[in-house]
């Protein structure tokens, strides 16, 4: 990394915008020669070409690609039929990050929205809200990398009788019980890592629905308590239907969200202990160069995610209808 | 429900009092609630505070003693693990390798969005819903899906391992969600304006250039930070296109530091500290448009 890659980034700081501008101008100036029926046939595909020729290029051709991979060897010269999948059902490493990948997606999605929702909710009755919600936002901006190493010593380890450095360890030490190797132990490790992928989602979940709470009318509430509804059951009948939108959707982002985790396993764990999940084990196949294996495992985190597509495209739809 | 009776009850008798009495009950009851959500802020801002507190120290204290014994004399807070840090081989490259990275990855994918999602908003085509659909759906598609083929596109192009497939790679990755966006900003702007431009003999260039960019500045900023620090805190990306090349940006080194260190990672947190430094800066200083942004895009995945 020196000085011309200095140069490179300038240029393309520079350059790219003055490209765009360049085509943006000069195309123009040719497709107004033309005549106004090519014209009005040509201008769009000229205008969107850029986007969706990069779309295509990284996401729509690898993404087919992919799939084709998936049932070649690992030196991409011969179909071996389904061979790569009947691996990635067979073996156990790769059921193992199947079976974490399936508890990721419970629990991390369950309490990142359930979380969101209580705290959103809870916050909206006092006055220093906003003071609140900077500190439970504080993760969401921080990398998981940095996360995870914050939390590698929340969850630190040394033997029992030594000082604990481990926040946590050290905390039920006060109550008289033996330190956990949390990341080691296979019973807490999978515990330890879904709470640090809720520690750093909780926040945005919490922002959302906050954002929807403050939208549903005081009168309404109000109407509530004067039929003499408690707290609880304005929390429960009045308002969680009332956000139940709100809550579909951050539920969607959260279920791809846990599909997806790659960096908190990468770096806590790389992994080992039985912490795999399907995007650690695919990178892991990569790493190795088993190219089949990999897209395989691809295509899988693929079809799991397919419905949650077809429910983003369905709500699409609806709010283009609406418009 | 029940402090409201007790006033009604005792109100002739003791008018003045009454309302401290109501006060405080009311307050007592509110006890739990203030308890409760101060346990939350604990558990989410006590982690960071307390990495942040054994950046200072020692790496023989912070393999020794929890960070809150710090905070009674001795103190002992020093500067060496930033120094052995920074001075680590491939640490301080990867610093600027970052910057470089981020930056030219942010302009080139807005320049390009801003122009794709013109075209979906003020524009009619044969296709343009199948295709706009096909993006919609391309935001949730996992990245993983791509890693295989581009990686050997960049290696067919001699591309790999250079700073530039990187931010190819992330043009291609964030174009989706973020013409969605401005597709969305841009096509909710009075049609009069474009309109009268057009009377006015203006062509899309000019109306594209004067009137639609201009107007979707503060979208395009708070995009802008989003997608800046998105690239910031990659991870995925930078390490399979990049893996042990010069060109790796900070967060694959701190995490190949992590794995290969084993015991001993304690320094790690000055590198964590240094690293999440930019994006608290910008969460700090820009929070509203931060919020702005997250709020906006929900339906990202």
């Amino acid at each position: 990394m020196g000085i011309d890659q200095v140069i490179t980034s300038v240029i393309a700081v520079v350059g790219v915008p003055l490209a765009l501008l360049g085509y943006i101008i000069v195309g123009e100036q040719v497709i107004e020669r033309l005549s106004d029926s090519v014209q009005s046939w040509i201008r769009p595909y000229f205008w969107a070409l850029p986007a969706v020729g990069f779309a295509t290029i990284f996401m729509v051709y690898p993404l087919l690609r992919t799939v084709v991979i998936s049932f070649r060897n690992s030196e991409d010269t011969d179909w071996i039929g389904l061979a790569n999948y009947k691996y990635f059902f067979t073996f156990p490493d790769t059921l193992t990050s199947l079976r974490n990948s399936l508890l990721w997606l419970v629990f991390y999605t369950f309490f990142a929205v359930f979380l969101g929702l209580i705290i959103a909710i809870l916050l909206d009755r006092v006055r220093y809200e906003s003071l609140a919600k900077i500190a439970i936002f504080l993760p969401v901006p921080i990398s998981a990398v940095a996360a995870s190493i914050i939390w590698k010593f929340m969850f630190d380890y040394q033997p029992p009788g030594t000082p604990q450095t481990g926040t946590l360890n050290a905390l039920i030490g006060l109550f008289g019980r033996d330190p956990v190797a949390w990341l080691v132990n296979s019973t807490t490790n999978n515990a330890a890592l879904i709470f640090v992928g809720i520690w750093t989602a909780v926040g945005f979940c919490m922002v959302i629905i906050s954002a929807s709470l403050k939208a549903i009318s005081s009168e309404v509430l109000e109407a509530a308590r004067i039929d003499g509804a408690n707290e609880f059951q304005i929390v429960r009948l009045v308002v969680t239907p009332l956000l139940w939108p709100t809550i579909t959707v951050v539920g969607t982002t959260m279920l791809i969200n846990s599909l997806k985790t790659f960096d908190i396993v990468y770096v806590m764990t790389n992994g080992a202990y039985d912490t795999d999940v399907i995007a650690t084990q695919m990178f892991s196949q990569l790493q190795h160069a088993h190219y089949g294996r990999a897209a395989a495992v691809g295509v899988v985190l693929f079809i799991a995610i397919v419905p949650l597509l077809i429910v983003n495209i369905r709500r699409f739809q609806q709010q283009e209808e609406q418009r | 429900m029940s402090a409201e009776q007790v006033t009604t009850r005792r109100e002739s008798a003791v008018a003045g009092s009454v309302s401290a009495l109501n006060n405080l009950g009311y307050r007592l009851q509110r006890l739990p609630l203030h308890l409760v959500i101060i346990i939350f802020c604990a558990i989410w801002i006590v982690p960071t505070i307390g990495m942040m507190i054994n950046s200072f120290r020692s790496v023989s204290d912070m393999g020794t003693s929890g960070w809150w014994t710090t905070l009674f004399p001795p103190h002992g807070f020093t500067l060496a693990s930033y120094n052995q840090v920074l001075s680590l081989e491939g640490v301080t490259p990867s610093i600027l390798s970052s910057v470089l990275i981020t930056i030219p990855s942010t302009v080139i994918q807005l320049t390009i969005a801003t122009m794709g999602a013109y075209a979906f908003a003020w524009m009619k085509f044969p296709g343009k819903d199948i295709f706009f659909i096909v993006i919609v759906g391309l935001m949730v598609v996992p990245i993983q899906m791509t890693l295989i083929p581009v990686l050997q596109f960049f290696q067919l192009i001699h591309l790999n391992g250079t700073i530039m497939a990187v931010w190819l790679a992330h043009s291609g990755y964030g174009l989706p969600f973020e013409v969605f966006l401005l597709r969305n900003y841009l096509g909710g702007l009075p049609r009069e304006i474009f309109e009268s431009a057009e009377v006015d003999g203006a062509g899309h260039a000019v109306r594209f250039l004067r009137i639609a960019v201009p107007m979707t500045i503060p979208a395009i900023a708070s995009l802008t930070i989003f997608v800046f620090l998105g690239v910031w805190n990659d991870l995925l990306v930078a390490l399979t296109y990049l893996g042990t090349s010069t060109a790796r940006p900070f967060t694959v080194v701190i995490s190949q530091l992590v794995t290969s260190l084993g015991g001993g990672w304690q320094f790690l947190t000055a590198a964590a500290v240094l690293q999440m430094a930019l994006p608290l800066a910008v969460f700090i200083f820009l929070q509203r448009y931060f919020v702005r942004g997250i709020t906006s895009g929900s339906v990202k995945g």
